[in-house]
């Protein structure tokens, strides 16, 4: 079908929110680097920080290719109000378990998400997804079997069962619908948050239980939304200051 | 024409494997030549993150400019998507070579519990643990030789 202002505003709109995450939750990852509980887990947090950037560039790309500014425009230019983030990813990234419980709640949305989008009408989108799914995978391994892990014991089970109360507000947060929702659909670019949301439950909530975890009841939690439309935290602008301070010394160096 | 320039890309190596060339990592997706002088060549990232891909890309042009191409293009495109069943028969000898275990062939989809019993490049023994799916470059996991008890790099399979 013919694509119409409301469709390319659509895709656009959920091309930034997706971008956004992976640059985000990238730099979060990052700064678990030379900080990790072991040097295995510095690696891995290093690696998966790596795979979001580069992730992120891709969809940075897309969105060039339909008329925004180039990549590097779009990442180290911009204030929290103009990121389309979700507030799950600027969270600091605090104990590892808090930042175990995010990876897990964010990567499975990932694959999710791509995977939903490997049949996507847009063709470029639909390439890259394609493409993350294979390297998410690895994400939602080495999340599965921390989470597994550590529900194995009093304390670590403890901490990562306060994680997972606390993040799941937020990670619910990351379904914030757009106002593009029925244009996504009904062109055949996305299925939509909702639907999303649904499958992502599906995944998590029997997979969090079979490791002996309680999880909150989505239908009675009040979602963290806001980060889709430019409302942060107060976490976000700090981070984006330091994430550019380098680029913001010389905006024009050649690298 | 372009032969002539997929035997050049095979003298251009991975920078961080120096016995495997682009062509046997399975990277080139794509080669145009179709008047004298012309080469725009296509290249797929093994992963999104990869940063030696740029490195790569220049690698690519440079070797074509000094083998007297002079419309010469290089870019990347995902619109055919890297996996790791693209390593050439000769890549996974290049691989092995160098001291990394090749990547398993797949049909597409796989468990990753493939990796836990990687067998060992030094030893081939096949009683080996993995460490961490995580190594020292995004497309390498961390391995352990229960047999020859050295610890040893794999290169990733992906689907």
């Amino acid at each position: 079908m013919e694509f119409t202002d409301k469709h390319v505003q659509g895709l656009k709109d959920l091309l930034y929110k997706m971008a956004d995450d992976l640059l985000i939750i990238g730099h979060r990852n990052s700064e678990w680097t030379g900080l990790g509980p072991v040097l295995e887990e510095d690696i891995a947090f290093s690696s998966m920080a790596q795979d979001k950037v580069g992730q992120s560039l891709a969809l940075y790309e897309i969105l060039h290719q339909l008329g925004e500014s180039d990549p590097d425009t779009v990442a180290f230019t911009r204030n929290a109000p103009q990121f389309h983030c979700s507030q799950l990813v600027e969270l600091p990234i605090g104990e590892y378990d808090f930042s175990l419980v995010r990876h897990f709640f964010f990567d499975h949305a990932e694959a999710i998400r791509f995977d939903m989008l490997a049949t996507t009408v847009v063709e470029p989108l639909q390439m890259v997804a394609k493409k993350f799914r294979g390297e998410i995978k690895y994400h939602t391994m080495h999340a599965d079997i921390w989470m597994k892990q550590l529900g194995e014991s009093e304390e670590a089970k403890m901490r990562m069962q306060n994680s997972i109360n606390e993040v799941f507000p937020f990670a619910l947060g990351m379904f914030e619908p757009s106002e593009f929702e029925a244009e996504l659909i009904e062109a055949g670019i996305f299925d939509g948050e909702f639907a999303l949301r649904e499958k992502w439950l599906n995944k998590v909530v029997p997979l969090l239980e079979s490791f002996g975890y309680t999880v909150p009841n989505a239908e009675t939690i009040i979602p963290e939304f806001g980060g889709r439309k430019g409302q942060h935290t107060e976490h976000l602008q700090p981070l984006l200051d330091e994430m550019t301070e380098v680029f913001a010394i010389d905006p024009g160096a050649e690298w | 024409m372009t032969e002539k320039i997929k035997s050049i890309l095979e003298t251009v190596m991975d920078p961080e494997i120096p016995t495997l060339s682009i062509v046997d990592l399975g990277i080139v997706t794509g080669i145009i030549s179709e008047t004298e002088g012309q080469a725009h060549i296509k290249l797929t990232p093994t992963f999104s993150g990869c940063p030696a891909l740029k490195i790569m890309e220049t690698m690519v042009h440079d070797k074509l400019i000094e083998e007297g191409y002079t419309d010469v293009k290089v870019h990347t495109s995902f619109d055919v998507q890297w996996n790791s069943n693209m390593i050439s028969d000769k890549g996974l000898a290049a691989l092995k070579k160098h001291g990394l275990a090749p990547p398993p062939k797949h049909d597409g989809y796989f468990e990753l519990d493939v990796l836990s019993d990687t067998p060992c490049p030094l030893c081939d023994s096949r009683n080996t643990t993995m460490s961490t799916p995580f190594g020292p470059t995004l497309c390498r996991s961390m391995h352990y030789c229960n047999n020859c008890k050295n610890a040893f790099e794999g290169f990733k399979p992906v689907g």
